[in-house]
């Protein structure tokens, strides 16, 4: 399991950061958000992988730690998760607006001498 | 106390007057006026105080726990100095009363004035070395600005810059030299640093620590080889000049090196660094002076002249030669002063500094005359003025050098030779000005100023000639405590006496007389602009060109080094957090932890196999295939909800789906405004070679990045939990918080405050999505419909033109359906929002959850509807649904306040009500409905901002004009 989900995190961060470098807005934004689920992935596996913990309290069963999933990572990333919403809006807009100024959606606004 | 009040009575008149009406001339002159005499009184009640304990000390805590406060400590030196200080500010608010003219705005100089007498007064008392660099720093930053105070002269601009970056640089240096002090001496206390001045001479640091001092020093005493920035600095207004360039802010680098004095002197490193500095001043400065045309001018080298005297004084390393520096910085402060004043005087009333046109004043003013007489045969040493005094000291110090012979015999000649400058200057000052025939072609006819402008200077000049004649009357208490404070238990006997017999000193007084008065005679008649031998030798020329030189290396390191590109950037970014990453584990190694790991499960294998899939198509398709990509990137999302599910983190995966949705809609209403990709391969042209090898480098960073977070990320997984501040919560969570969802009662309780200031950020984001379009512009190219929606318009039978019907019912053609699922959808979408808000204390939901499923269905609609129809049926304030949401939130954050709690401490209540039954009422549930109303404001408010553009570009394009 472990690999695997460390895997993942990998493939989304290495996609991401590739299309960061790239020349486009829209490839930029788009490896935002597979650097934001890599990093969303990995800030929720601090509390290391559990199988069958329960995430709500269950009064019957008392509260003890042992019992329940991290809740602290899990709001972290539940935090993230929406600030990662409103910056990759507020980028899409400004990516729009840089297009209809510029007249190009090169990440620069404007083309390369020599491409 | 009252050492604070000192400090403080100039800074809050300086507030004071800062926001008086620009033409109240008097009430600022007597703010003024009172803030400095104010200060000057409390001086004077305290000196009986300083003459018997020696030192007053006074703290004010501020922060405690790191040992910081503001820390005063007056002894007689410093009270000497703040008396100056205070005093000459007093007279010289006076004499600018009369001297700004009524269309200046004041307010601006007595409020700079009173900023500037306060910071001095902060380095003069201060008994911390960190906090006198502070005041030292803001004494140059406020000199700026009256220098610059008539900002619309070019002169005034460039001469205030040339003082800032000279005063300021050495600021620099001084902050560097004393913290090397307190290092060494093990304290930035004043009292700890004086105390140690074995330790500090045996360092080997102290040539560095001094070096740095002397350079702040220097600098700011407009020393030889920096000296030529007080020149330049005499185009501020003149009570300026005789402040700060007479009085205080030149003396503040004398005063320093006498302060430290104690723990620096006595090397021949010290000697030579101070000495040196100060005896070039002397002789420079006294030869330039005879040269200049303009009144400030002679004067401004003269006070070069003076500081160097004092400064050579202070690098003799002889505990009389320190005596003589105090005495005569006090004496040309008088002097200068009200020569300043004199200089003024005759600039306003006749409209020239000018020495050739001016000419046969004493006619006119003969009082104004008369002071600056006296004042300037201070300045020449003329016997029964005090200035005489200090220079016989100064003299006879020369004389009684222990040095080699050739320094012995040299610098008793090179003190007469300045000696000799000093009359001459003197008495062209005087005669040129006053003496000859009347001049007839001045900018105004001259006459006496007002008797309130003479005052000051006459003051002054009284006190030239008090002291002069009764030295022993008059200063010399004073004086003794001064030098008593610097010197403690090796202070030398000395008196201070018009007649010592004669001696050596009295003839090299007696030569420079003669021989400035014959060199005035024989040379000086004649009227050149040129300074005979030193003409090639400009700092002007030398510190422009510097600025320049390091302007342009500046700009070409940055075209080296920097670069304005982005993917540059990120490249160096990555770069460097990859090697940062890499260094520490080549170096020392690392390997997988030993917990236990979870048995592997095929389904969620092949979950991640389709996700990886997903995301490395992301970034095949990104730049041809647009919405392919999007498609793939939500692959990916849906990936990363179905593990939070996987690994007992419900909340995370319902906000990650329904943000998924939002975003996806988000950004496929912006992919109509890009630009149509040329497919390169599409006509069989292969890319560059040099394209190639750049996605080359850049797979092959990504891939190592995309390695490194992998096996950080299996290190870290396999590395034991170390429980941290989780069982807190999930204890606390039930009792304190009253809910069962740990990560919800996290969010709007345990840190309630982030999660209001996220929404705010939230708020803040969706506003500026909305300003930054309503001036969007979309390229030309963007505008007319996408050719699939036209063809889809032509097979409904629909012109190009065509505008939906806003009454309509439902919307026409082939929407009709879908559009009447959509609307039965909302109310049902908005009852599970509700039920996700309701529940999320106790079950998995909330505010964030519910906002977004609302959001979703509204936008649904728009995406069936079309805009104008929706907007027709259906009004949506978004940012009153901000709005309620914030005053929401922190209503029930304020809430708790009025019980006298924190802000946002949760306040429930259990009861029940007939009809409804049991209830439990939470100020947790009012802020989560913030949550919640914000979270529906913001992204509706974004998401039809981004829709409506396409309307308005219809508009645009039927009615010819924007909306």
């Amino acid at each position: 399991m472990e690999i695997v989900f460390a895997l993942a995190v990998g493939v989304l961060a290495g996609s991401g950061i590739y299309l960061l470098l790239r020349p486009r807005t829209f490839q930029v934004i788009m490896g935002l958000s597979l650097l934001a689920y890599a990093v969303n992935l990995f800030i929720f596996a601090m509390g290391r992988l559990r199988l069958g913990a329960a995430p709500v309290i269950d009064p019957a069963r008392g509260s003890d730690p042992a019992l329940y999933a991290d809740p602290v990572p899990q709001a972290l990333v539940l935090t993230a998760i929406v600030i990662g919403f409103a910056t990759t809006a507020l980028f899409l807009v400004v990516l729009l607006a840089s297009r209809g100024l510029n007249g190009t959606d090169h990440v620069d606004g404007r083309e390369p001498d020599k491409e | 106390m009252a050492l604070i009040l000192i400090v403080l009575f100039p800074f809050l008149g300086s507030l004071c007057a800062a926001f008086l009406p620009s033409n109240a001339r008097n009430a600022e002159a007597w703010l003024a006026g009172i803030a400095s005499f104010a200060s000057c009184a409390i001086l004077l009640g305290l000196y009986s105080d300083v003459a018997a304990e020696g030192v007053l000390r006074t703290t004010l805590p501020w922060a405690p726990a790191l040992g910081l406060g503001i820390s005063l400590r007056m002894d007689g030196f410093a009270w000497l100095f703040a008396l100056m200080v205070t005093g000459m500010g007093t007279l010289v608010v006076v004499y600018a009363r009369y001297y700004m003219s009524p269309s200046d705005p004041v307010p601006r100089f007595f409020s700079f004035f009173l900023a500037f007498e306060g910071s001095m007064l902060g380095i003069v008392l201060s008994g911390h070395l960190i906090q006198m660099a502070m005041f030292w720093e803001l004494t140059s930053i406020v000199s700026f600005m009256l220098i610059a105070y008539w900002h619309n002269r070019g002169e005034a601009r460039r001469g205030a810059r040339m003082a800032l970056i000279v005063t300021g640089a050495g600021g620099l240096a001084l902050f560097g030299g004393v913290l090397l002090l307190g290092h060494i001496a093990g304290g930035y206390d004043l009292d700890t640093v004086l105390a140690a001045a074995w330790v500090i001479q045996g360092h080997p640091w102290y040539p560095a620590a001094l070096a740095l001092i002397a350079l702040g020093a220097l600098t700011k005493s407009a020393q030889f080889p920096f000296h030529f920035w007080l020149p330049h600095a005499m185009a501020a207004p003149t009570p300026v000049s005789a402040y700060l360039h007479s009085a205080t802010m030149v003396k503040a680098g004398v005063f320093l090196l006498a302060r430290l004095w104690p723990v620096l002197a006595g090397t021949d490193a010290w000697f030579w660094v101070v000495g040196g500095a100060g005896l070039c001043s002397l002789v420079i400065g006294g030869y330039l002076a005879i040269f200049q045309q303009d009144m400030k001018g002679v004067l401004a080298y003269s006070t070069i002249s003076h500081l160097g005297l004092i400064t050579l004084l202070l690098g003799m390393n002889s505990p009389l030669a320190l005596v003589a520096a105090v005495f005569h910085m006090v004496n040309h402060a008088t002097f200068k002063a009200s020569l300043f004043m004199a200089a003024g005087i005759v600039d306003h009333e006749t409209g020239t500094r000018n020495l050739q046109r001016l000419s046969g004043l004493y006619r006119a003013m003969p009082i104004t005359a008369t002071l600056a007489m006296v004042a300037a045969a201070a300045m020449a040493g003329v016997p029964l003025l005090n200035g005489f005094l200090s220079k016989e000291m100064f003299f006879a110090e020369t004389i009684f050098l222990s040095r080699p012979d050739w320094q012995r015999i040299g610098l008793p000649l090179a003190a007469t030779l300045a000696g000799m400058f000093s009359v001459a200057y003197s008495l062209r000052f005087i005669h040129q000005v006053f003496f000859g025939p009347p001049a007839d072609d001045l900018p105004h006819t001259p006459h006496e100023p007002t008797r309130w402008m003479l005052l000051p200077s006459a003051l002054l000049v009284m006190a030239c000639v008090l002291v002069g004649i009764f030295p022993e009357l008059t200063v010399s208490p004073f004086l003794r405590i001064a030098t008593d404070s610097i010197l403690g238990s090796d202070a030398p006997a000395y008196s201070l006496a018009i007649w010592h017999g004669l001696n050596l000193p009295l003839f090299m007084s007696l030569a420079a007389m003669v021989g400035g008065t014959v060199l005035y005679r024989a040379f000086l008649w004649r009227t050149g602009t040129t300074v005979p031998l030193l003409d090639r030798i400009d700092g002007k020329r030398a510190f422009d060109w510097l600025l320049t030189a390091l302007a342009r290396g500046a700009e070409r390191v940055m075209q080296r080094l920097s670069s304005s590109r982005l993917q540059m950037q990120l490249l160096v970014l990555f770069g460097i957090a990859l090697g940062g990453a890499l260094g520490p584990v080549l170096m020392q190694g690392t390997s997988w932890g030993a917990r236990a790991t979870t048995p592997a499960d095929p389904a969620f294998a092949l979950l991640w196999l389709v996700g990886a899939v997903c995301a490395l198509a992301v970034a095949w398709q990104a730049k041809f295939h647009r919405l392919a990509a999007l498609i793939f990137s939500g692959g990916a999302g849906l990936a990363t909800s179905l593990t939070f599910v996987w690994f007992s983190a419900p909340d995370l995966a319902l906000t990650q789906l329904t943000v998924e949705v939002v975003t996806a809609v988000l950004i496929l209403l912006g992919l109509r405004w890009l630009p149509r990709r040329k497919m390169n391969y599409a006509t069989g042209q292969e890319p560059a070679t040099t394209t190639r090898l750049r996605r080359l480098r850049d797979v092959l960073l990504a891939a190592a990045c995309g390695l490194g977070m992998a096996s950080l990320t299996y290190a870290m997984l396999t590395r034991p939990d170390l429980g941290g501040i989780s069982p807190f919560f999930i204890e606390q969570s039930l009792p304190r918080g009253g809910g069962l969802n740990v990560v919800n009662v996290i969010l709007v309780d345990f840190r309630g405050f982030d999660t209001f200031g996220e929404i705010t950020v939230l708020a803040i984001v969706a506003l500026t999505v909305f300003a930054l379009l309503r001036r969007f512009r979309p390229a030309p190219e963007s505008v007319p419909l996408p050719h699939q929606q036209r063809e889809q318009d032509a097979a409904a039978g629909l012109d190009a033109e065509h505008v939906a019907d806003p009454a309509a019912k439902l919307p026409g053609g082939y929407m009709m359906l879908p559009a009447v699922l959509v609307r039965l959808l909302l109310p049902l979408a908005m009852l599970i929002s509700l039920f996700f808000l309701l529940r999320g204390h106790d079950a998995p939901g909330g505010g964030f959850v519910g906002g977004l499923v609302l959001a979703t269905a509204v936008i649904l609609q728009y995406l069936v509807g079309g805009t104008v129809w929706v907007e027709s049926h259906l009004r949506i304030h978004p940012l009153y649904w901000i709005a309620a949401g914030l005053l929401s939130a922190a209503a029930a954050g304020t809430g708790a306040l009025l019980a006298h709690a924190p802000f946002l401490t949760s306040r429930a209540w259990h009861g029940a009500l007939p009809l409804i039954g049991e209830l439990h009422l939470s100020s947790v549930l009012l802020f989560d409905l913030g949550v919640y109303m914000l979270v529906v404001g913001a992204t509706i408010l974004m998401l039809v901002a981004i829709a409506h553009q396409s309307l308005r570009s219809h508009h645009r394009k039927t009615s010819g004009g924007p909306p």
